[in-house]
């Protein structure tokens, strides 16, 4: 007998939710809607320095969150990328205020610092086999440690605009005429789309979620799981390293020990724009409009008259919605 | 047959405690199936795992086309041309079939995966194969059958000259094991090397030209199918090891009562309007193929699982079970096939392990009383004569075997009357099998009531009073044990519906 495999019905009909991409344009629709709903119910929210200062807060999470993206993948976290990215942006600042170092030198450095704690990460996780979450703990409290030391225990102010060395901050936002604009989007719109493209078409991508999905078949499929789990903490590293640059671009001054607290809003943020709490699925262009939607109930609530405290048991509860979604699907996916 | 393409010589190795393989002897040659024989723990599988680098062996030598070889890794193993095809599936669910397929050899435009030339490739390759199924599905959307198909083409993909089967149809229908033994004869004729491991009697004599058997680690010896009986082979997968008789009448004294019955029950798409009765006394088992539904079954009855309808009555009343602490209550334990992950606490003490669903009965005040606990601990030690050093011994360090009694001491001292053992023997050396074996006749005996799942047809057979067949979320048979054979159950489990 023939036997033609004809595709049954819960094969066929799937419904919206399990679609891939569908959280994304929920959640593109969540932005729109908050956007709107701020602009109606404030009159000062509809102004353009809003706009502007939404972008500026904006840059160093996303840019987290983008990286942060691949170690949700693999199942794992990294919660060193707050407080490191204020130690890399503190070593780098050090050198260029106090050491006459030029700025783009001391950007690569604080570059390098993040590639090189990712890497820690990555071999604690990998090789040492600690869990991800104790891991990234313990480079979180000495990320904090090391950056007071990098400073001597004092803030570190980067090149005020007009100064000498002050350019790199034009790369965030740029003043043509009386106008500012902000120009760090663009960068981090490609970005985007540099990653997107390395996790859904290169081995990098392809591993990352390969070893969220079932880590032993992807052993057993010859594959080099070591480096490739380690590779997805690097590029958390990284990241926090260019989210430092944008933090020293955006803020006056960096102060140590602050920035515990900042990973939380990527990984946060990464979630509700639908990287699995459990690994396996998720997306960058994803994780950039979650970090949106925290963004403006983190800017938008204060001008409907709702403080800082209102905004964080929001955004609480915003992310237990989105993984709500998450294990609603994984149960509607099992039972099918 | 050809020429000796792969020739295992003495493979000898050790792991902590047991002697997995003891001077193995293993070939194969180019165009022949070979099958690989023997009882769980038999080593079978540790064999293949050091073929293909996943163990080291201890000792011995591989001789693959006339060169030594020693692979570190699975990959080195099918980059030579060995390639395994396992028995737990080894799938990556949020991946499409072709990515899957060609996981770790992706075809690549610059740094880009080329995922359409993967698409095509993976068609041309179920083309081959004659498998309908479209490579960018992803892959958790597809059957347990389908998924089990893409591991072969997989497998075959690799260009490969060796391919080890391990268990291939556990999980397949009876057409789709036709599709495969096409496929096997297929690969036969072009000259691969073919290991086939397999439990089922009818499927060697029908599918393999040799036999090698082995038995608790040793190799007992290779014969050639055409020439040897099936209780030939049965002879050397046994040997020593005695069992419990099997039973050829239901032990149930007539008239027992029901102490359970289940009415329509129904829960997703694996439990669908299931029904049956269990008595006083009865070791009721529970035969299907893989993903038949049992274990699904078992869970809903035990409440792990939320039921969408049917009734559930224990000695004739009727009764509401939401929950594992609802199903406790009304006497039911559960022996999960995954004892490490959901029967018993492995970095705790035998004593605080068959203490722990009964823990309310030996607090005094707010502590709880660590005397009565070792105590009754010790009793049950004793009477179900568990292999242990003592009461305090951490459960991690005993063996499969004295593992399960520590689980079923926990729920006799929850005074469960009805035991549901999802897969019994599973993960246990044959010797400690027969014990379990005799400790569940002697509960039976007892006025316990038993449900037993089992995907190991010899089990089913030598233990049940009354069997139910499930196929696809669906009861499709019971049967008296004095009417049952291998081949009436068989033919239940994979009944068109």
């Amino acid at each position: 007998m023939n036997k033609t495999v004809v595709k049954t019905p819960e094969e066929k009909k799937r419904s919206f939710f399990s679609r891939p991409g569908s959280q994304k344009f929920i959640v593109l629709l969540v932005v729109v809607f908050l956007f709107i709903f701020f602009s109606i119910f404030s009159e000062n929210f509809r102004k353009y320095t809003t706009i502007l200062s939404i972008m500026d807060y904006s840059y160093y999470i996303v840019l987290m969150a983008i990286g942060v993206t691949f170690p949700l993948i693999t199942g794992g976290v990294d919660l060193s990328i707050g407080t490191g990215l204020i130690c890399y942006s503190l070593a780098g600042g050090y050198l260029v205020v106090h050491c006459g170092w030029p700025t783009w030198a001391g950007m690569i450095v604080s570059v390098l610092f993040g590639i090189l704690i990712g890497m820690l990460n990555g071999v604690l996780v990998s090789i040492m086999s600690l869990p991800p979450f104790l891991a990234t703990l313990c480079t979180c409290m000495i990320t904090r440690g090391l950056g007071s030391i990098c400073s001597k225990s004092f803030g570190i102010s980067w090149p005020t605009s007009g100064s000498e060395g002050s350019w790199f901050r034009d790369i965030f936002k740029i003043t043509i005429g009386d106008t500012k604009y902000p120009l760090g989007f663009v960068w981090v719109l490609l970005l985007v789309l540099l990653m997107a493209f390395v996790l859904n078409h290169t081995k990098i991508g392809r591993y990352t979620i390969a070893i969220g999905s079932n880590k032993e078949a992807t052993i057993l499929s010859g594959i080099n799981v070591r480096f490739y789990h380690i590779m997805a903490y690097v590029i958390s590293g990284l990241f926090a390293g260019l989210a430092s640059i944008a933090y020293s671009a955006v803020f006056s001054t960096v102060q140590p020990g602050t920035g515990a607290g900042f990973e939380l809003e990527a990984i946060g943020g990464a979630i509700i724009g639908g990287v699995s709490a459990s690994g396996g699925s998720g997306s960058v262009g994803g994780s950039l409009l979650g970090v949106f939607v925290i963004c403006l109930l983190k800017t938008g609530l204060p001008y409907i008259g709702l403080q800082a405290n209102w905004q964080q048991i929001i955004t609480g509860l915003v992310l237990i919605g989105a993984v709500m979604v998450d294990i609603l699907k994984k149960k509607k996916a099992a039972t099918v | 047959m050809g020429d000796t393409i792969l020739k295992m010589k003495e493979i000898d190795k050790s792991f902590p405690g047991v002697h997995a393989l003891d001077h193995v002897n293993f070939e194969v040659r180019k165009g022949e199936v070979h099958a690989l024989m023997g009882e769980n723990g038999a080593g079978k599988s540790t064999l293949m795992k050091v073929l293909t680098g996943i163990y080291t062996k201890d000792s011995g030598s591989i001789m693959f086309e006339g060169k030594e070889v020693e692979f570190h890794n699975t990959r080195e193993a099918q980059d030579a041309g060995i390639v395994i095809v396992h028995q737990e599936l080894n799938m990556l669910g949020h991946l499409t079939v072709a990515q899957n397929i060609f996981i770790g050899r992706e075809f690549k435009k610059g740094i880009r995966i080329d995922d359409k030339k993967m698409n095509e490739e993976a068609a041309k390759l179920f083309g081959k194969l004659h498998i309908d199924i479209d490579p960018a599905e992803t892959m958790s959307n597809l059957t347990v059958g389908k998924q089990q198909m893409c591991e072969i083409a997989k497998a075959i993909s690799h260009e490969a000259k060796v391919i080890i089967f391990d268990e291939p149809s556990a999980a397949l229908t009876e057409t789709e094991i036709e599709e495969l033994f096409k496929i096997i004869r297929d690969l036969r004729k072009q000259q691969l090397g073919i290991v086939y491991i397999s439990h089922r009697m009818d499927e060697i004599k029908v599918i393999t030209d040799r036999v090698t058997v082995m038995r608790d680690g040793g190799y007992v010896g290779t014969l050639i199918t055409n020439d040897c009986t099936k209780d030939d082979i049965i002879n050397m997968m046994v040997g020593r090891v005695i069992y419990e008789d099997p039973k050829t009448e239901s032990t149930v004294p007539k008239g027992a009562p029901v102490v359970l019955k289940v009415e329509n029950l129904n829960a997703g798409r694996m439990v669908q309007d299931v029904s049956f009765e269990l008595r006083k006394g009865e070791i009721l088992g529970f035969s299907g193929l893989m993903g038949a539904g049992r274990t699904e079954t078992a869970r809903a009855i035990f409440g792990a699982d939320p039921k969408t309808g049917g009734d559930i009555y224990i000695n004739g009343q009727k009764v509401e079970i939401n929950s594992p602490e609802d199903a406790v209550k009304c006497g039911i334990g559960y022996l999960s096939e995954d004892r490490k992950r959901f029967g018993i606490v492995v970095q705790k003490s035998v004593a605080e392990n068959s203490t722990m669903a009964a823990l309310e009965n030996f607090v005094k005040g707010l502590f709880i009383d660590k005397k009565t606990e070792n105590k009754v601990a010790q009793d049950y030690v004793e009477s179900l004569a568990t292999k242990t050093p003592g009461v305090d011994q951490l459960v991690v360090n005993l063996s499969g075997g004295n593992q399960q009694k520590v689980v079923i001491a926990k729920w006799l001292i929850r005074n469960c009357d009805i035991l549901i053992f999802d897969e019994p023997t599973r993960g246990i050396d044959v010797g400690a099998k027969n014990e379990i074996y005799k400790l569940m006749n002697r509960l039976a005996e007892e006025g316990k009531s038993i449900i037993m799942i089992s995907s190991e047809m010899t089990e089913i057979l030598r233990m049940s009073d009354r069997i139910v067949v499930m196929c696809e979320g669906r009861k499709t048979g019971e049967i008296d044990i004095s009417e049952a054979s291998q081949e009436i159950i068989m033919n239940m489990a994979t009944r068109e519906i």
